[in-house]
């Protein structure tokens, strides 16, 4: 299989021009401040409003080792950098043609072509930033590791175009691994055939179809026997945010009162989406649903979501998460603590998953909705135990407006400037709110003082 | 044999058309024949090997082992006789029958002898094979005078290499200056200065009368009526495709292949690519364009298309291209920046230090640029030309600085 690799990114609306980046390559790579000797290069913007990069890409089928005719450039199959070899290099600069984003470029005072190595995956640029515009994403790592783990779910589950959904459970299970048995309640994850039909499951480990009712005591249960007989398996719950937030809620709020053993994952699609795109307690306000109409009585839902996971915290069981599957590496540290966690005492994970088809939106935007719904805090990254109380993972410095997010999505097209203010403000307070609990000294932080 | 892909030629056009292919169907049988008794090597890399300065048995781009991990049938010392595209078989010269379901023609070009009386009867030199470059380098280790027929790319090369090898060089060129295809005049006498300063005589508008046997070497008669003596003599009057064995094919030709812009010739299940395909030139007619990116783009186009690769993006027209060092310094040339027909040209330098830039414009768009000594990146600006990128607006800033304007717009326009 293709590995993935690190990579660096650049976020330019964090850029402040210090060209400390550039600096610390010259320094890193020739040992002088002279900049002419910098690998990176940080350029004015044309109208003078911002900043730009020219930065080997490392691609993937890259242009430049084509073009060399002496064998100097190769592409390592090990780390994906383009490497360069000065002793074979003949200076023909047919490389400079093939790359089409500066990437690779001649100085005359550094006497031969020159281009980014990635530092031996500790980019000195990177170090340097002390705006955090320059990111080494590595990620990649996450994947590949991924890759090799077997997949817990059959080929073949029917989600929709563009559902997030599976691909969730997919890399959930992968990481929970074989030892483990699953509930899924009535919902979109055992419409998409992981439950089974024909006499089949979907799924490569023990699965059963809770009701929507009784599926975290339930799987609390199953937990116990699995105990008593002397197996350890991680017991995992897939529901979706009805099966946790309305009809649910009495078992997963009395699992979590107890600290039952297991692993509760909450899909959060907003609504019933599987049985026709009914409200459910998280769906926003303004959101159209079936059961929440546009018309001449109604714009959407009257009522806010409640905040599901901020009252999980309210239980005091061992780990409560929020995550976005737009934030892989967020999500995968959260993850891997959740499944410890849940040796012992309950984690809950609360996955925020947009869904093309009942929310209106073309399916090859998922990602980016998800994106989002966290670059305009809609969305906050947080965990929280009862020793260390709750704290951001993915802090949005500068927000964008919610309206940036609102309009990517059919099912608040109807909504009016008010209700957009409204929902701007509900989210500026959930912040604020969220905020103030971070500072709550817990008996734990005030002891380490 | 039979292979599902047949490819005939190793260099670059060849090797990108084979990856292309194994980027989409990972085994389907894939054959690769070449003429040449090495592993794939590039013809650009010879006056590097005939300096010295890159050993042969260090250049080659790609070894067995990248055949074997590819399953690459990779088959050397194979020359092509004739093609039959009708029963999709290749002869060989050996006698050998190949039949393909899918041929890529990428034989590249070789030397064009000028029609000079007596050129056949003396010992000359030509530079396009690994074999060309080793017997130029062993004969320019007794060679004390060397005269130089062209001043393209491989004879301007080709003339530094001796002169830094001591030899008394003389370069004769038809055309009024060096380098013509790619420099205007005033750029051109720039790089010539340079030789000059270097100990080599130009001698620019000139063709050769006759050449006789001299010695072990050859005395030439040029049309100014003097004569030279030189030990070594190099023909690099330019190239012609490689082609000849298409007679009787049906396939259509004019200075090369003609293909489309996928790469397919006029006969079924045959693509060509590189130096002998003549293909869509970016400002109108087919061209051919023999440079090492053109192969490279070509090759990949005829090879995803082969393997009908549903996301190809066929071939936006040949644009001339060129990155040239010499002595320590550097000339680039992208696009038509020699263009004066109606197009908005700057040009600016300091002809005594040999720093020199010329760009033309035409509609607000970028056509051409050529520098040298003042570095820019060539990649970029081919793809504003390519992409036709509206530099109206930033016209002055583009003018002033090149390198600058070209890198802000490239990260602001593909970032």
């Amino acid at each position: 299989m293709a590995k993935c690799f690190s990579t660096l990114q650049f976020h330019p609306e964090r850029c402040d021009g210090c060209i400390e980046c550039m600096t610390a390559c010259a320094q890193a790579k020739a040992g002088t401040d002279d900049l002419r000797f910098s690998r990176i290069r940080i350029l004015p913007s044309i109208n003078g409003s911002g900043h730009e990069l020219a930065l080997c890409r490392q691609c993937a089928d890259p242009v430049c080792v084509m073009n060399c005719p002496s064998g100097a450039l190769t592409k390592n199959a090990d780390t994906g950098v383009v490497d360069w070899a000065g002793d074979k290099c003949v200076d023909c600069l047919l490389c400079t043609a093939g790359c089409a984003y500066a990437g690779i470029v001649y100085e005359a005072e550094v006497g031969h072509v020159s281009k980014c190595d990635m530092c031996d995956g500790a980019p000195a640029c990177v170090a340097a930033c002390k705006n955090g515009a320059l990111e080494h994403r590595t990620e990649a790592r996450l994947f590949n590791g991924f890759a090799e783990k077997e997949d817990m779910f059959c080929p073949g589950l029917a989600a929709c175009h563009g559902c997030n959904s599976e691909l969730l459970i997919r890399h959930t299970m992968r990481m929970v691994g074989p030892d483990s048995v699953v509930a899924a309640p009535p919902g979109c994850i055992p419409g998409m055939g992981t439950v089974g039909y024909n006499g089949q499951t979907g799924a490569k480990v023990p699965i059963f179809h809770s009701l929507l009712t009784n599926t975290a005591t339930m799987l609390a249960g199953v937990k116990m026997q699995y105990n008593r007989v002397g197996r350890e398996v991680i017991a995992v719950a897939l529901s979706g945010d009805g099966g946790t937030a309305d009809a649910g809620f009495q078992s997963v709020s009395g699992a979590a009162e107890r600290n039952d053993p297991i692993l509760f994952i909450c899909v959060d699609n907003e609504g019933y989406m599987n049985t026709g795109m009914q409200a459910s307690g998280v769906t926003p306000y303004g959101s159209w649903s079936s059961t929440t109409p546009v018309g001449g009585a109604m714009q959407g839902k009257r009522t806010e979501a409640k905040n599901l996971p901020v009252i999980m915290t309210m239980h005091n069981c061992s780990y409560v998460a929020t995550a976005s599957p737009a934030f892989l590496e967020d999500y995968y540290a959260k993850l891997a603590k959740a499944i410890e966690v849940s040796k012992t005492g309950m984690a809950y994970l609360h996955v925020y998953t947009p869904c093309p088809t009942g929310w209106r939106f073309p399916s090859s935007m998922t990602t980016e909705v998800c994106r989002m719904q966290v670059r305009t805090n809609f969305v906050a990254l947080w965990e929280y135990d009862p020793e260390n109380g709750l704290r951001f993972t993915h802090k949005v410095d500068r927000p964008e407006p919610v309206s940036n997010y609102l309009k990517m999505i059919g099912k608040y097209r109807h909504l009016s400037e008010e209700q957009v203010a409204h929902i701007q403000r509900t989210v500026d307070d959930k912040i604020a709110y969220l905020d103030q609990l971070t500072k709550i000294e817990t008996h734990a932080a005030a002891s380490a003082h | 044999m039979h292979s599902k892909y047949l490819i005939v030629g190793s260099s670059h056009a060849a090797l990108e058309g084979a990856t292309a292919i194994r980027l989409i169907d990972s085994d389907g049988t894939l054959a690769m024949l070449t003429r040449d008794a090495r592993l794939p090597y590039s013809p650009t890399i010879l006056p590097y090997v005939v300096s010295g300065r890159s050993r042969p048995d260090k250049v080659k781009l790609r070894d067995e082992s990248y055949f074997r991990a590819n399953a690459i049938d990779f088959v050397s010392d194979a020359t092509v006789a004739s093609l039959d595209p009708a029963q999709q078989s290749l002869c060989l010269v050996s006698g050998e029958t190949r039949r393909y379901d899918k041929l890529l023609i990428a034989t590249g070009a070789a030397p064009a002898l000028p029609p000079v009386p007596g050129l056949r009867e003396v010992p000359y030199h030509v530079l396009r094979s690994m074999n060309d470059a080793v017997g130029l380098h062993e004969a320019m280790q007794h060679a004390k005078s060397a005269l130089v027929l062209g001043a393209g790319l491989i004879g301007m090369h080709a003339a530094e290499n001796m002169a830094e090898a001591r030899i008394g060089v003389c370069v004769v060129e038809m055309q009024r200056h060096a380098l013509s295809g790619y420099f205007e005049p005033r750029a051109s006498t720039i790089i010539e200065r340079t030789f000059t300063r270097n100990g080599i005589r130009m001698l620019m508008g000139r063709t050769l009368q006759r050449v006789e046997r001299a010695g072990e070497g050859c005395r030439a008669t040029l049309s100014d009526g003097s004569t030279i003596e030189a030990d070594l003599l190099l023909v690099c009057t330019g190239v012609k495709p490689n082609m000849d064995f298409l007679a009787g094919s049906g396939i259509e030709t004019e200075a090369g292949i003609l293909v489309d812009d996928r790469m397919r010739t006029s006969a079924p299940n045959v693509w060509a690519a590189g130096d002998v395909a003549q293909a869509r030139g970016f400002w109108g007619d087919k061209v051919l364009n023999g440079i090492l990116p053109n192969a490279v783009e070509q090759g990949r186009i005829a090879g995803l298309d082969m393997a009908d690769d549903a996301g190809l993006q066929p071939f936006p027209g040949a644009v001339p291209l060129n990155t040239y060092s010499f002595f320590g310094q550097q000339a680039i040339s992208v696009g038509r920046a020699h263009a004066d027909d109606g197009v908005d040209v700057k040009e600016s330098g300091d002809d005594d230090k040999g720093v020199y830039r010329r760009i033309a414009l035409k509609d607000g768009k970028l056509i051409g640029i050529a520098t040298i000594n003042d570095f820019i990146d060539a990649g970029v600006m081919w793809q504003l030309i390519l992409r036709g990128t509206d530099l109206s607006a930033v016209r002055d800033k583009f003018i002033a600085d090149p390198m600058l304007t070209g890198r802000q717009l490239m990260s602001q326009t593909w970032r």
